[in-house]
């Protein structure tokens, strides 16, 4: 083995282990309440903003499955974070955007209940929230 | 449920490139009888650079479908997504774009 083949090869070692300790938010994603999770991600002061869309159905038949697509037009968006206001914890998912990708996500989510629906948007430095209320007639959080 | 295996889509769209992934994931709460499962990161690169990174909780459905839009790129782009999950177990897919 030459020099450079050993250091590949510690250096493939080193990278697995990297990959599992990626970052997590426990603080924001542990908040019991949407007030706490929006103040975990820093968005306490979020402004309302007509420039995030939410599609999403008004009325879900199934709260574990429930699709929602988010996207902003907010210029510099860096990232997208969906809040579930009733769900035992609100957090449900925060997006960052880097170079080349358009700040747009759809996804599916589990809904305990009829709830807001929070999706913030990061841009410049600031937060700005669109609120959406989507009814649940069977919830999708226990089983 | 343990976690299986990805299916990844990604063509031209629009000048855009669109991603649709699934991740088969039980997605449990710790109010299952399987207990707290989850993943908890998600990295989509395009040609090697990372363009997503997502954080998420156990309310993401069970098996997460994920449609991501990346401005412009090309067929043969390299696009490749992974996951990481709350008991460190992870995986990853890789694919052109078509």
């Amino acid at each position: 083995m030459t020099r450079r083949s050993v250091l590949a090869f510690l250096g493939l070692l080193l990278a697995k282990p990297l990959s599992v300790l990626a970052a997590w938010n426990e603080q924001a994603f542990g908040a019991k309440t949407a007030a706490d999770a929006l103040q975990g991600i820093g968005a306490s002061g979020a402004a309302a903003s007509r420039d995030i869309v939410i599609e999403a159905p008004q009325i879900a038949e199934n709260g574990a499955v429930v699709p929602i697509e988010i996207s902003s037009n907010i210029p510099g968006t860096t990232a997208l974070a969906v809040v579930i206001e009733k769900n035992p914890f609100p957090l449900t998912g925060r997006f960052e955007f880097k170079e080349g990708a358009a700040p747009f996500v759809k996804l599916n989510v589990k809904m305990g209940e009829t709830s807001d629906v929070r999706v913030i948007a990061e841009a410049g430095g600031r937060s700005y929230v669109a609120t959406r209320e989507i009814k649940v007639t069977i919830g999708g959080c226990g089983g | 449920m343990a976690a299986g295996p990805m299916k990844m889509r990604a063509t031209i769209a629009g000048g855009n490139t669109e991603v649709r992934v699934l991740m088969s994931h039980p997605m449990t709460t710790a109010q299952m009888k399987e207990g707290l499962h989850h993943i908890r990161n998600v990295v989509v690169k395009q040609n090697g650079k990372t363009v997503i990174e997502a954080e998420i909780s156990q309310a993401v459905s069970r098996n997460p479908v994920f449609s991501f839009r990346l401005k412009g790129g090309a067929k043969g782009d390299k696009i490749e997504v992974s996951w990481v999950d709350n008991k460190g177990e992870s995986n990853q897919i890789e694919s052109a774009v078509a």
